[in-house]
């Protein structure tokens, strides 16, 4: 313990991150909550000096709207779709890594490139390949030519292009490319994460499962994902959390639209809907949204939590 | 099981490629292990008894030569094919699993007619848990137990599949001193209950000599000498196995043998016969020594310590290659050690001649 008459010191010292973090983070989360109980809140009345009623509208009126369904659908979709897969993708690519010395430096590299990238032009990446050029912005009726590169090997192999993203492409085609896009996205830092726990068992278990002559399955299931719980709790959890707020992907596939050109925001997220009512001027709206994203957030991170107590060695 | 090494080499490649040189780690060992013996590999760290240890188990390929179990050449037989139980020296325990768990791990990962019904598992580990004495600990996780509590553990584990050979590498290192007192001892008794070869490796010399059939003395991969713990220590091949053995060490000295007797610096202590003039190296064990009035050998005295049952005189001596002179004489006699000078008659056959250059030891008899 300080010393009682010294205490003022530790203050002193504490008090420039306190001061940002009360600015910056407690402040805004307790506005948060009074915009979103003040009925119809917007931030622009309230400068004009309009007076708003205390009440659960804001909530009620989030939730019946269908674009908030829409949102909430989709980001779940994406959220319970692409963390199994990415994780799963992660372990199996980090344990070969692992397993390998020749090139294992230059793969990683590789491997942590996207991590490196900007979201939004990774996204147009991806959009040029799931692409058909001539309909992008453009009609039913305009000439469709193959050029994206997915779809030059779908043809090559002998089968038919498949409308990803384009003009009247289907939510199913959307959502793949998505997910996707997403997963790969989402490598490069589980793949990190993973192969530092790896590298972080210790050899010997390895030794006593080969004395023991286990095979190899049953090395990977009894002995490497175990000691490597932590760590895949670790990846799962953030990957939900980051999953939840999932926006940038959309907007650098799609663009602003949040969906293909006959069906804007139709992928539209959850971030999307807090954004979408913040520019109609409804802080109130949107900040009731952020609570209910939290809560899930929240719930799912519990449930994770609750999970990895029963399945996790630390 | 007999385990013999015909040749054993092993050879590790440089790691820097172009000025390191490659390590001989184990170089042409050729010895037997009797069936049913409890041998220790001893020697200092870096001698490659722990390498010698993993090619016998298989996780290291030798460079050269051969391993037989039995009659069987295991050489080019993996590990797990070899029916070896292996205890790391930091017991490498599965830590997640409880006690039982690990246990039965080597039994569940049998297969084709060895498959055992989960009773027969459950039944086997339980006897090896029963053997060590730590079946009451079974539902425990190993970072519940002590280090003992470990090790017996990490040596069921090994017992559970009945292997041919067991080998332990350093199994006391991680004890402190009073554990590893009871922990060699178990190490005895589960030895002897089970009739299984043992070899373990250790860089402790009481320990070797205390629980050990044989001991097999190393040093930089080449083996010096091997023989029952008594046998070494009274007869050394030469002066590091000398040095090596015994506690407190050996006192070497050096001296001369000059017309049938063996001199410390000018003082005539013992007569020689078989042996050539020349300039030698003397090894003589702390119990050598003798009080003696008339005693030829005249040390500088330091310190007397009294440890009960004996008492160890500390002296220097001119010609000594240690710091000083311990010498450990039977507290039965009421001896008074005084002045500054005390005066010692050695025993015989606690005194070793070596060749001033090979450090080989000269045989002759001393008188």
């Amino acid at each position: 313990m300080v010393d009682s008459k010294q205490q003022w010191k530790a203050w002193l010292y504490l008090a420039p991150a306190i001061v940002l973090l009360l600015v910056f983070t407690v402040w805004p989360i307790i506005n948060t909550v009074r915009m979103s109980l003040l009925e119809n809140y917007s931030g622009l009345q309230a400068t004009a000096g309009a007076q708003f009623q205390f009440g659960l509208g804001n909530f009620l009126k989030v939730v019946r709207y269908r674009q908030f369904t829409q949102c909430l659908k989709n980001t779940c979709i994406l959220c319970f779709l692409t963390v199994p897969i990415s994780t799963i993708l992660a372990l199996l690519i980090a344990v070969a890594l692992n397993s390998i010395k020749f090139l294992q430096k230059g793969l990683q590299t590789i491997f942590f490139l996207p991590y490196v990238t900007n979201s939004i032009a990774i996204g147009m990446v991806f959009a040029a390949m799931f692409n058909i050029v001539g309909s992008f912005y453009g009609t039913e009726n305009e000439l469709i030519v193959t050029a994206g590169i997915i779809n030059n090997v779908i043809e090559f192999f002998g089968g038919t292009h498949i409308n990803w993203i384009n003009y009247g492409s289907s939510y199913a085609a959307n959502i793949f490319v998505m997910v996707v896009y997403i997963v790969w996205n989402a490598l490069p830092f589980k793949i990190l994460v993973l192969l530092g726990g790896l590298q972080g068992i210790n050899k010997q278990y390895y030794e006593a499962a080969k004395v023991d002559g286990t095979p190899r399955r049953r090395v990977f299931t009894k002995i490497t994902v175990p000691l490597l719980s932590p760590m895949l709790a670790y990846v799962v959890i953030t990957g939900f959390i980051g999953g939840f707020k999932e926006y940038t992907s959309i907007v650098g596939i799609f663009g602003e639209t949040m969906g293909p050109p006959d069906a804007a925001k139709r992928l539209n997220t959850m971030v999307g809907f807090i954004y979408d009512s913040l520019s109609s001027n409804s802080q109130g709206r949107a900040s009731a949204a952020a609570l209910i994203l939290f809560a899930i957030i929240l719930v799912v991170t519990l449930i994770n939590n609750q999970v990895s107590k029963k399945r996790v060695h630390y | 099981m007999k385990v013999v090494l015909q040749n054993l080499t092993k050879i590790f490649p440089s790691r820097d490629k172009k000025a390191g040189k490659e390590v001989v780690a184990v170089n042409d060992f050729n010895f037997e292990i009797p069936d049913g013996k409890l041998i220790g590999l001893l020697g200092p760290s870096g001698c490659g008894k722990s390498t010698t240890l993993y090619m016998i188990s298989g996780l290291q390929k030798p460079t050269s030569g051969k391993i037989f179990f039995g009659d069987d050449d295991v050489t080019e037989l993996s590990t797990e094919n070899r029916g070896i139980g292996l205890v790391f020296q930091n017991y490498a325990l599965y830590p997640h699993m409880t006690v039982q768990q690990n246990i039965l791990f080597p039994l569940q990962n049998l297969k084709g007619a060895d498959k055992l019904s989960k009773e027969e598992m459950q039944e086997r580990a339980y006897n090896a848990a029963k053997l060590v004495q730590i079946e009451e600990l079974m539902d425990r996780k190993p970072s519940e137990l002590s280090g003992g509590q470990q090790q017996r553990v990490a040596i069921a584990r090994a017992l559970v599949k009945m292997p041919r050979v067991l080998l332990l590498d350093e199994p006391l290192s991680n004890l402190d001193a009073r554990l590893r007192l009871q922990t060699r001892e178990e190490i005895r008794r589960i030895q002897k209950e089970t009739g299984i070869t043992t070899v373990f490796v250790t860089h402790d010399q009481e320990e070797a000599m205390s629980i050990s059939d044989m001991i097999v003395v190393m040093k930089l991969g080449v083996l010096q000498q091997i023989g029952k713990p008594q046998d070494v220590y009274d007869d050394p091949a030469n002066l590091f196995v000398a040095k090596f053995l015994g506690t407190p060490p050996i006192n070497v000295l050096e001296g001369k043998i000059q017309g049938g007797k063996v001199y410390i610096g000018q003082e005539a202590v013992l007569e020689v016969s078989g042996a050539e003039d020349q300039d030698v190296v003397i090894g003589i064990r702390p119990e050598g020594f003798e009080l003696a009035e008339t005693g030829a050998l005249h040390c500088n005295l330091v310190n007397v310590e009294v440890m009960g049952r004996d008492v160890s005189i500390v002296s220097h001596h001119p010609a000594s290659q240690n710091a000083s002179i311990r010498s450990i004489i039977n507290a039965d006699h009421k001896t008074s050690v005084g002045g500054q000078i005390v005066r010692y008659d050695l025993k015989p056959h606690k005194v070793f001649l070596f060749n001033k250059e090979t450090e080989e030891r000269i045989r002759c008899e001393v008188k």
